[in-house]
Protein backbone atom coordinates (compact mmCIF):
# COMPACT_ATOMS: atom_id res chain seq x y z
CA UNK A 1 0.00 0.00 0.00
CA UNK A 2 1.55 3.09 -0.91
CA UNK A 3 0.35 6.31 0.93
CA UNK A 4 0.29 9.71 -0.58
CA UNK A 5 1.05 12.29 2.48
CA UNK A 6 -1.78 14.77 2.44
CA UNK A 7 -0.44 17.71 3.83
CA UNK A 8 -2.70 20.35 1.94
CA UNK A 9 0.22 21.04 -0.43
CA UNK A 10 0.53 19.56 -4.14
CA UNK A 11 -1.53 17.57 -6.49
CA UNK A 12 -2.80 14.45 -4.81
CA UNK A 13 -5.72 13.48 -7.29
CA UNK A 14 -2.89 13.21 -9.95
CA UNK A 15 -1.01 10.70 -8.48
CA UNK A 16 -3.97 8.68 -7.34
CA UNK A 17 -5.24 8.48 -11.20
CA UNK A 18 -1.67 7.25 -12.35
CA UNK A 19 -1.73 4.94 -9.24
CA UNK A 20 -5.14 3.50 -10.38
CA UNK A 21 -3.61 3.21 -14.14
CA UNK A 22 -0.76 0.96 -12.79
CA UNK A 23 -2.77 -1.00 -10.58
CA UNK A 24 -0.87 0.10 -7.97
CA UNK A 25 -3.01 0.17 -4.25
CA UNK A 26 -2.89 3.87 -3.35
CA UNK A 27 -4.32 6.12 -1.07
CA UNK A 28 -4.23 9.71 0.44
CA UNK A 29 -3.18 9.80 4.50
CA UNK A 30 -4.16 13.06 6.28
CA UNK A 31 -3.53 12.16 9.83
CA UNK A 32 -0.70 9.95 11.33
CA UNK A 33 -3.14 6.73 12.00
CA UNK A 34 -3.68 6.84 8.10
CA UNK A 35 -0.31 6.51 7.11
CA UNK A 36 0.74 3.33 9.42
CA UNK A 37 -0.49 1.06 6.85
CA UNK A 38 2.18 2.09 4.28
CA UNK A 39 4.63 -0.04 2.72
CA UNK A 40 5.44 3.00 0.67
CA UNK A 41 5.27 6.63 0.51
CA UNK A 42 5.32 9.55 -1.65
CA UNK A 43 5.31 13.05 -0.30
CA UNK A 44 4.35 15.55 -3.07
CA UNK A 45 4.86 19.51 -2.65
CA UNK A 46 4.76 22.54 -4.77
CA UNK A 47 4.85 25.96 -4.04
CA UNK A 48 7.45 26.88 -1.44
CA UNK A 49 9.33 25.39 0.65
CA UNK A 50 9.06 27.38 3.98
CA UNK A 51 5.03 26.84 3.38
CA UNK A 52 5.21 23.44 2.66
CA UNK A 53 7.50 22.84 5.69
CA UNK A 54 5.03 25.00 7.81
CA UNK A 55 2.01 22.51 6.85
CA UNK A 56 4.23 19.50 7.20
CA UNK A 57 4.29 20.11 10.82
CA UNK A 58 1.13 21.37 11.52
CA UNK A 59 -0.35 18.50 9.83
CA UNK A 60 0.54 16.31 12.94
CA UNK A 61 2.23 13.54 10.39
CA UNK A 62 5.72 14.68 11.28
CA UNK A 63 6.54 12.50 14.22
CA UNK A 64 4.97 9.28 12.04
CA UNK A 65 6.84 9.90 9.47
CA UNK A 66 10.33 10.46 10.70
CA UNK A 67 9.37 7.37 12.66
CA UNK A 68 8.60 5.06 9.60
CA UNK A 69 11.81 6.92 7.31
CA UNK A 70 14.22 6.89 9.97
CA UNK A 71 13.44 3.72 11.82
CA UNK A 72 11.51 1.51 10.13
CA UNK A 73 13.04 2.57 6.61
CA UNK A 74 9.58 2.61 4.81
CA UNK A 75 10.54 3.62 1.59
CA UNK A 76 10.17 7.44 0.27
CA UNK A 77 9.81 9.39 -2.61
CA UNK A 78 9.50 13.22 -2.17
CA UNK A 79 8.26 15.02 -5.76
CA UNK A 80 9.15 19.01 -6.62
CA UNK A 81 9.08 20.53 -3.39
CA UNK A 82 8.58 17.32 -1.82
CA UNK A 83 12.13 16.55 -3.06
CA UNK A 84 13.33 19.41 -1.76
CA UNK A 85 12.36 19.04 1.62
CA UNK A 86 14.77 16.11 1.83
CA UNK A 87 17.32 18.41 2.06
CA UNK A 88 18.90 20.20 5.42
CA UNK A 89 17.53 23.22 3.74
CA UNK A 90 16.64 26.13 1.06
CA UNK A 91 17.76 29.12 -0.10
CA UNK A 92 14.27 29.91 -0.81
CA UNK A 93 13.40 30.04 2.99
CA UNK A 94 14.24 29.98 6.55
CA UNK A 95 13.35 26.95 7.86
CA UNK A 96 15.18 23.46 8.34
CA UNK A 97 14.13 20.16 5.72
CA UNK A 98 14.02 16.90 6.87
CA UNK A 99 17.36 16.66 6.71
CA UNK A 100 17.02 12.68 5.29
CA UNK A 101 19.37 13.63 2.30
CA UNK A 102 22.04 15.50 2.93
CA UNK A 103 22.05 18.84 0.92
CA UNK A 104 21.00 22.18 -0.10
CA UNK A 105 18.36 23.63 -2.04
CA UNK A 106 19.58 26.24 -4.23
CA UNK A 107 18.48 28.78 -6.84
CA UNK A 108 19.22 28.77 -10.45
CA UNK A 109 18.99 32.50 -10.29
CA UNK A 110 22.15 32.27 -7.97
CA UNK A 111 24.06 30.39 -10.20
CA UNK A 112 26.37 31.93 -12.87
CA UNK A 113 25.52 29.53 -15.64
CA UNK A 114 21.82 29.63 -15.12
CA UNK A 115 20.98 32.61 -14.16
CA UNK A 116 20.44 34.57 -17.31
CA UNK A 117 17.87 32.09 -18.60
CA UNK A 118 14.26 31.84 -18.39
CA UNK A 119 12.85 31.44 -14.98
CA UNK A 120 11.34 28.98 -13.77
CA UNK A 121 13.06 25.92 -15.54
CA UNK A 122 9.79 24.99 -17.41
CA UNK A 123 8.90 22.16 -19.47
CA UNK A 124 10.17 19.03 -21.06
CA UNK A 125 13.90 18.11 -20.40
CA UNK A 126 16.07 15.15 -20.36
CA UNK A 127 17.69 13.36 -17.51
CA UNK A 128 21.24 11.57 -17.57
CA UNK A 129 20.66 8.75 -15.24
CA UNK A 130 23.01 6.48 -13.38
CA UNK A 131 23.71 3.32 -15.12
CA UNK A 132 21.68 0.30 -13.52
CA UNK A 133 20.04 2.69 -10.78
CA UNK A 134 17.15 0.66 -9.72
CA UNK A 135 14.51 3.35 -9.90
CA UNK A 136 15.32 3.21 -13.62
CA UNK A 137 14.68 -0.22 -14.72
CA UNK A 138 12.99 -0.58 -18.12
CA UNK A 139 13.29 2.85 -18.68
CA UNK A 140 13.61 3.91 -22.50
CA UNK A 141 16.87 5.96 -24.24
CA UNK A 142 16.25 9.46 -23.45
CA UNK A 143 13.53 9.37 -20.60
CA UNK A 144 12.57 12.91 -20.54
CA UNK A 145 10.52 14.49 -17.63
CA UNK A 146 8.05 17.76 -17.26
CA UNK A 147 10.17 20.26 -14.51
CA UNK A 148 8.39 23.41 -13.14
CA UNK A 149 10.39 25.03 -10.73
CA UNK A 150 13.12 27.70 -9.91
CA UNK A 151 15.23 26.30 -7.39
CA UNK A 152 17.24 23.11 -7.51
CA UNK A 153 18.85 20.48 -5.12
CA UNK A 154 22.32 20.44 -4.74
CA UNK A 155 23.55 16.90 -2.85
CA UNK A 156 26.40 16.97 -0.55
CA UNK A 157 27.32 13.53 -1.48
CA UNK A 158 27.31 12.88 -5.04
CA UNK A 159 27.05 9.64 -4.56
CA UNK A 160 23.00 10.42 -3.82
CA UNK A 161 22.71 11.55 -6.75
CA UNK A 162 20.92 9.14 -9.15
CA UNK A 163 20.23 11.12 -12.18
CA UNK A 164 21.05 14.90 -13.38
CA UNK A 165 18.83 17.55 -15.85
CA UNK A 166 21.06 20.30 -17.75
CA UNK A 167 19.42 23.82 -17.03
CA UNK A 168 22.34 26.13 -18.01
CA UNK A 169 24.68 23.68 -15.48
CA UNK A 170 23.94 20.02 -14.85
CA UNK A 171 21.49 20.05 -11.75
CA UNK A 172 20.69 16.76 -9.31
CA UNK A 173 17.22 16.42 -10.20
CA UNK A 174 16.77 12.83 -8.70
CA UNK A 175 18.71 11.81 -5.36
CA UNK A 176 18.20 8.38 -4.12
CA UNK A 177 19.96 7.50 -0.42
CA UNK A 178 19.25 4.26 0.45
CA UNK A 179 15.20 3.66 1.07
CA UNK A 180 14.79 7.97 0.76
CA UNK A 181 14.13 8.82 -2.78
CA UNK A 182 13.57 12.70 -4.77
CA UNK A 183 12.80 13.49 -7.62
CA UNK A 184 12.38 17.75 -8.95
CA UNK A 185 10.45 16.51 -11.41
CA UNK A 186 7.10 15.78 -12.07
CA UNK A 187 6.66 11.81 -12.77
CA UNK A 188 2.65 11.93 -12.56
CA UNK A 189 2.40 14.82 -15.46
CA UNK A 190 5.44 12.51 -17.69
CA UNK A 191 3.45 10.53 -19.41
CA UNK A 192 5.14 6.97 -20.10
CA UNK A 193 8.02 7.80 -18.42
CA UNK A 194 6.69 9.29 -15.75
CA UNK A 195 4.48 5.64 -14.87
CA UNK A 196 7.56 4.18 -15.46
CA UNK A 197 9.30 5.89 -12.36
CA UNK A 198 6.43 5.54 -10.10
CA UNK A 199 5.89 1.87 -10.96
CA UNK A 200 9.43 1.36 -10.30
CA UNK A 201 9.38 2.78 -7.05
CA UNK A 202 5.89 0.78 -5.90
CA UNK A 203 7.95 -2.31 -7.28
CA UNK A 204 11.57 -1.24 -5.03
CA UNK B 1 18.44 19.92 -22.54
CA UNK B 2 15.20 22.00 -22.47
CA UNK B 3 12.95 21.28 -24.98
CA UNK B 4 10.31 23.59 -26.71
CA UNK B 5 6.53 23.09 -25.56
CA UNK B 6 3.81 22.20 -28.41
CA UNK B 7 0.69 22.94 -26.48
CA UNK B 8 -2.92 22.26 -27.19
CA UNK B 9 -5.44 25.16 -26.53
CA UNK B 10 -8.75 23.73 -26.02
CA UNK B 11 -11.46 26.30 -25.61
CA UNK B 12 -14.58 25.53 -23.49
CA UNK B 13 -17.92 27.40 -24.49
CA UNK B 14 -21.49 26.13 -22.92
CA UNK B 15 -19.64 23.16 -21.43
CA UNK B 16 -18.48 22.29 -25.00
CA UNK B 17 -15.49 22.19 -26.75
CA UNK B 18 -15.45 24.45 -29.74
CA UNK B 19 -12.92 26.66 -31.94
CA UNK B 20 -13.09 30.71 -32.82
CA UNK B 21 -12.05 32.39 -35.36
CA UNK B 22 -10.32 35.82 -34.39
CA UNK B 23 -12.46 35.30 -31.18
CA UNK B 24 -15.87 35.06 -33.28
CA UNK B 25 -17.83 32.22 -34.25
CA UNK B 26 -17.23 29.43 -31.93
CA UNK B 27 -17.75 26.12 -33.67
CA UNK B 28 -18.67 22.71 -31.60
CA UNK B 29 -15.85 20.70 -31.73
CA UNK B 30 -16.79 18.22 -29.22
CA UNK B 31 -16.73 16.73 -25.64
CA UNK B 32 -13.65 18.49 -23.92
CA UNK B 33 -13.23 15.64 -21.75
CA UNK B 34 -12.48 13.30 -24.42
CA UNK B 35 -10.26 15.66 -25.65
CA UNK B 36 -8.00 15.61 -22.95
CA UNK B 37 -8.31 11.53 -23.23
CA UNK B 38 -7.10 11.74 -26.70
CA UNK B 39 -3.94 14.07 -25.73
CA UNK B 40 -3.20 11.83 -23.20
CA UNK B 41 -2.66 8.94 -25.34
CA UNK B 42 -0.55 11.40 -28.27
CA UNK B 43 1.60 12.19 -24.87
CA UNK B 44 1.18 16.54 -26.08
CA UNK B 45 3.83 18.12 -23.29
CA UNK B 46 0.95 20.51 -21.84
CA UNK B 47 -2.63 21.40 -22.18
CA UNK B 48 -4.10 24.67 -22.00
CA UNK B 49 -7.29 24.78 -21.21
CA UNK B 50 -9.45 28.25 -21.49
CA UNK B 51 -13.41 28.66 -20.90
CA UNK B 52 -14.45 31.48 -22.70
CA UNK B 53 -17.32 32.04 -21.13
CA UNK B 54 -16.41 32.55 -17.33
CA UNK B 55 -15.40 36.24 -17.74
CA UNK B 56 -17.98 37.37 -19.96
CA UNK B 57 -21.06 35.88 -17.88
CA UNK B 58 -18.98 37.40 -14.91
CA UNK B 59 -19.09 33.83 -12.94
CA UNK B 60 -16.71 32.09 -10.86
CA UNK B 61 -14.91 29.32 -12.59
CA UNK B 62 -17.00 26.13 -13.39
CA UNK B 63 -14.92 23.37 -10.43
CA UNK B 64 -16.67 20.51 -11.41
CA UNK B 65 -15.44 20.71 -14.93
CA UNK B 66 -11.82 21.56 -13.74
CA UNK B 67 -12.22 18.82 -11.30
CA UNK B 68 -13.08 15.98 -14.13
CA UNK B 69 -10.45 17.62 -16.19
CA UNK B 70 -7.97 17.66 -13.99
CA UNK B 71 -8.51 14.11 -12.92
CA UNK B 72 -8.31 12.91 -16.63
CA UNK B 73 -4.78 14.95 -17.82
CA UNK B 74 -1.65 12.97 -17.51
CA UNK B 75 0.05 15.54 -18.59
CA UNK B 76 0.88 19.19 -17.25
CA UNK B 77 -2.69 21.27 -17.63
CA UNK B 78 -3.13 24.99 -17.50
CA UNK B 79 -6.43 26.72 -16.72
CA UNK B 80 -7.67 30.06 -17.26
CA UNK B 81 -11.35 31.69 -17.73
CA UNK B 82 -12.79 33.82 -14.71
CA UNK B 83 -10.68 33.64 -12.18
CA UNK B 84 -10.41 37.14 -10.03
CA UNK B 85 -8.75 36.07 -6.96
CA UNK B 86 -5.91 34.47 -5.13
CA UNK B 87 -8.28 31.95 -3.60
CA UNK B 88 -9.99 31.19 -6.53
CA UNK B 89 -6.42 30.17 -7.92
CA UNK B 90 -5.37 27.84 -4.77
CA UNK B 91 -8.75 26.06 -5.33
CA UNK B 92 -8.14 25.33 -8.48
CA UNK B 93 -4.54 23.64 -7.83
CA UNK B 94 -5.84 21.76 -5.21
CA UNK B 95 -7.62 20.05 -7.60
CA UNK B 96 -4.86 19.02 -9.25
CA UNK B 97 -4.20 21.49 -12.07
CA UNK B 98 -0.75 22.92 -12.41
CA UNK B 99 -0.69 26.64 -13.91
CA UNK B 100 -3.53 28.61 -13.51
CA UNK B 101 -4.27 31.78 -16.16
CA UNK B 102 -5.56 35.28 -15.93
CA UNK B 103 -6.11 38.01 -18.45
CA UNK B 104 -8.61 40.38 -17.83
CA UNK B 105 -8.50 40.24 -13.82
CA UNK B 106 -4.64 40.92 -14.77
CA UNK B 107 -5.44 43.91 -16.81
CA UNK B 108 -7.77 45.22 -14.13
CA UNK B 109 -5.49 44.45 -11.06
CA UNK B 110 -1.99 43.02 -11.63
CA UNK B 111 -1.37 43.53 -8.50
CA UNK B 112 -3.31 39.56 -8.82
CA UNK B 113 -0.53 38.22 -9.99
CA UNK B 114 1.43 39.09 -6.81
CA UNK B 115 -0.89 37.65 -5.00
CA UNK B 116 -1.17 34.48 -6.56
CA UNK B 117 2.53 34.12 -6.71
CA UNK B 118 2.06 33.94 -2.86
CA UNK B 119 -0.35 31.65 -2.84
CA UNK B 120 0.59 29.28 -5.20
CA UNK B 121 4.20 29.80 -6.16
CA UNK B 122 5.21 31.87 -9.17
CA UNK B 123 5.60 29.18 -11.38
CA UNK B 124 2.26 28.73 -11.31
CA UNK B 125 0.73 32.01 -12.28
CA UNK B 126 0.34 32.83 -16.09
CA UNK B 127 -0.70 35.74 -17.36
CA UNK B 128 -2.02 35.58 -20.86
CA UNK B 129 -2.28 39.16 -22.90
CA UNK B 130 -4.85 38.93 -25.88
CA UNK B 131 -3.27 40.87 -28.26
CA UNK B 132 -5.01 42.76 -32.01
CA UNK B 133 -3.18 45.00 -34.59
CA UNK B 134 -4.76 48.61 -34.53
CA UNK B 135 -6.87 49.55 -37.16
CA UNK B 136 -7.26 53.21 -38.85
CA UNK B 137 -5.01 56.05 -40.48
CA UNK B 138 -2.39 56.58 -37.06
CA UNK B 139 -2.10 52.73 -36.36
CA UNK B 140 0.99 52.59 -37.76
CA UNK B 141 1.12 48.44 -37.22
CA UNK B 142 0.88 49.16 -33.52
CA UNK B 143 -1.17 46.73 -31.16
CA UNK B 144 -3.57 47.13 -27.91
CA UNK B 145 -4.01 44.83 -25.75
CA UNK B 146 -7.79 43.50 -25.63
CA UNK B 147 -10.02 41.66 -22.67
CA UNK B 148 -13.43 39.87 -22.53
CA UNK B 149 -12.83 38.15 -25.64
CA UNK B 150 -11.24 40.63 -27.64
CA UNK B 151 -14.49 42.48 -26.83
CA UNK B 152 -12.60 45.83 -24.85
CA UNK B 153 -10.16 47.08 -26.00
CA UNK B 154 -7.50 48.88 -23.38
CA UNK B 155 -4.41 51.85 -23.85
CA UNK B 156 -1.99 49.10 -23.44
CA UNK B 157 0.98 48.31 -25.43
CA UNK B 158 1.66 44.57 -25.66
CA UNK B 159 5.78 44.20 -25.27
CA UNK B 160 5.78 47.15 -21.82
CA UNK B 161 2.51 45.45 -20.93
CA UNK B 162 3.99 41.86 -20.85
CA UNK B 163 7.21 42.87 -18.76
CA UNK B 164 4.98 44.45 -16.56
CA UNK B 165 2.91 41.26 -15.73
CA UNK B 166 6.36 39.43 -15.11
CA UNK B 167 7.51 42.11 -12.79
CA UNK B 168 3.96 41.52 -10.89
CA UNK B 169 4.44 38.13 -10.27
CA UNK B 170 3.46 35.93 -13.58
CA UNK B 171 5.37 33.01 -14.12
CA UNK B 172 5.03 32.75 -18.00
CA UNK B 173 3.44 35.06 -20.17
CA UNK B 174 1.15 33.62 -23.11
CA UNK B 175 0.89 36.15 -26.01
CA UNK B 176 -2.60 35.48 -27.91
CA UNK B 177 -2.94 37.34 -31.09
CA UNK B 178 -7.12 37.65 -32.02
CA UNK B 179 -6.17 38.68 -35.44
CA UNK B 180 -4.62 35.58 -35.94
CA UNK B 181 -6.79 33.17 -34.23
CA UNK B 182 -8.23 30.58 -35.86
CA UNK B 183 -6.81 31.83 -38.95
CA UNK B 184 -4.32 29.10 -39.66
CA UNK B 185 -1.87 31.22 -41.48
CA UNK B 186 1.28 31.28 -39.24
CA UNK B 187 2.39 33.06 -35.84
CA UNK B 188 3.18 36.41 -35.67
CA UNK B 189 6.76 36.18 -35.17
CA UNK B 190 8.00 39.86 -35.04
CA UNK B 191 5.94 40.08 -32.17
CA UNK B 192 6.83 37.20 -30.49
CA UNK B 193 10.40 37.82 -31.17
CA UNK B 194 10.24 40.99 -29.63
CA UNK B 195 8.00 39.76 -26.43
CA UNK B 196 10.61 37.20 -26.11
CA UNK B 197 13.35 39.51 -26.18
CA UNK B 198 11.82 41.54 -22.91
CA UNK B 199 10.97 38.91 -21.03
CA UNK B 200 12.88 36.60 -18.05
CA UNK B 201 9.87 34.51 -17.64
CA UNK B 202 9.40 31.18 -20.16
CA UNK B 203 6.99 32.60 -23.14
CA UNK B 204 4.20 30.64 -25.28
CA UNK B 205 2.75 32.14 -28.26
CA UNK B 206 -0.50 31.65 -29.31
CA UNK B 207 -2.70 32.56 -32.69
CA UNK B 208 -2.17 31.31 -36.33
CA UNK B 209 -0.96 28.18 -36.58
CA UNK B 210 -1.68 26.32 -39.18
CA UNK B 211 0.70 23.42 -39.61
CA UNK B 212 3.58 22.28 -37.91
CA UNK B 213 6.00 24.24 -40.43
CA UNK B 214 4.58 27.50 -38.49
CA UNK B 215 5.34 26.16 -35.33
CA UNK B 216 9.09 25.30 -36.51
CA UNK B 217 9.05 28.68 -38.25
CA UNK B 218 7.88 30.03 -34.47
CA UNK B 219 10.76 28.21 -32.69
CA UNK B 220 13.54 29.00 -35.32
CA UNK B 221 12.83 32.41 -34.67
CA UNK B 222 12.11 32.56 -30.78
CA UNK B 223 14.23 29.36 -29.57
CA UNK B 224 13.26 26.88 -26.63
CA UNK B 225 9.53 28.56 -26.17
CA UNK B 226 5.74 27.37 -25.75
CA UNK B 227 4.41 27.12 -29.47
CA UNK B 228 0.28 26.62 -28.45
CA UNK B 229 -2.21 26.10 -30.98
CA UNK B 230 -5.77 25.36 -31.12
CA UNK B 231 -7.37 24.93 -34.92
CA UNK B 232 -3.97 22.88 -35.78
CA UNK B 233 -4.72 19.99 -33.32
CA UNK B 234 -8.51 20.14 -33.82
CA UNK B 235 -9.39 20.14 -37.42
CA UNK B 236 -7.82 18.48 -40.28
CA UNK B 237 -7.58 19.65 -43.94
CA UNK B 238 -8.74 22.92 -45.84
CA UNK B 239 -12.62 22.21 -44.81
CA UNK B 240 -11.91 22.21 -41.45
CA UNK B 241 -12.79 18.34 -40.68
CA UNK B 242 -12.78 18.02 -36.46
CA UNK B 243 -9.76 15.50 -35.83
CA UNK B 244 -7.90 15.67 -32.82
CA UNK B 245 -4.42 15.47 -33.25
CA UNK B 246 -0.85 16.30 -32.47
CA UNK B 247 2.62 15.10 -34.05
CA UNK B 248 3.97 12.04 -32.91
CA UNK B 249 7.51 12.15 -30.92
CA UNK B 250 9.37 11.46 -33.59
CA UNK B 251 7.76 14.34 -35.94
CA UNK B 252 8.29 16.55 -32.80
CA UNK B 253 11.93 15.89 -32.34
CA UNK B 254 12.65 16.11 -35.58
CA UNK B 255 10.70 19.24 -35.85
CA UNK B 256 12.43 21.59 -32.85
CA UNK B 257 15.83 19.49 -33.53
CA UNK B 258 16.01 21.78 -36.89
CA UNK B 259 14.01 24.58 -35.23
CA UNK B 260 16.67 25.05 -32.92
CA UNK B 261 19.44 24.75 -35.09
CA UNK B 262 18.43 27.73 -37.11
CA UNK B 263 17.46 29.79 -34.14
CA UNK B 264 21.46 29.46 -33.23
CA UNK B 265 22.52 30.38 -36.33
CA UNK B 266 20.82 33.93 -36.11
Amino acid sequence: MICIVDYGVGNIQAFMTMFKRLGVDARRARAADELSVATRLILPGVGAFDQAMTLLDRSGMRPQLDEMVLQQQVPVLGICVGMQMLANGSDEGELPGLGWVPGRVRGFATHPQSRDLPMPHMGWNDLVVKPGHKLFTNFEPEPRFYFLHSFYFDADDKNDVAATAEYGHHFDCIVSKGHIHGVQCHPEKSHHFGAQLLKNFAEL
Amino acid sequence: MLRPRIIPCLLIHKGGLVKTQQFKAPKYVGDPINAVKIFNEKESDELMVVDIDATVNKVEPNYALIAKLAAECRMPLCYGGGVTTAEQASRIIDLGVEKVSVSAAAVADPGLLGRMATAIGRQSVVAVVDVRRKTGLFAKGSYEVCTHNAKTAHKLEPVAFARQLQEAGAGEIVLNSIDRDGEMKGYDIALATQVRAELKVPLTVLGGAGSLNDVGELLGACGVIGAAAGSLFVFKGQYRAVLINYPTPQQKDDLCRAALRSFQKT
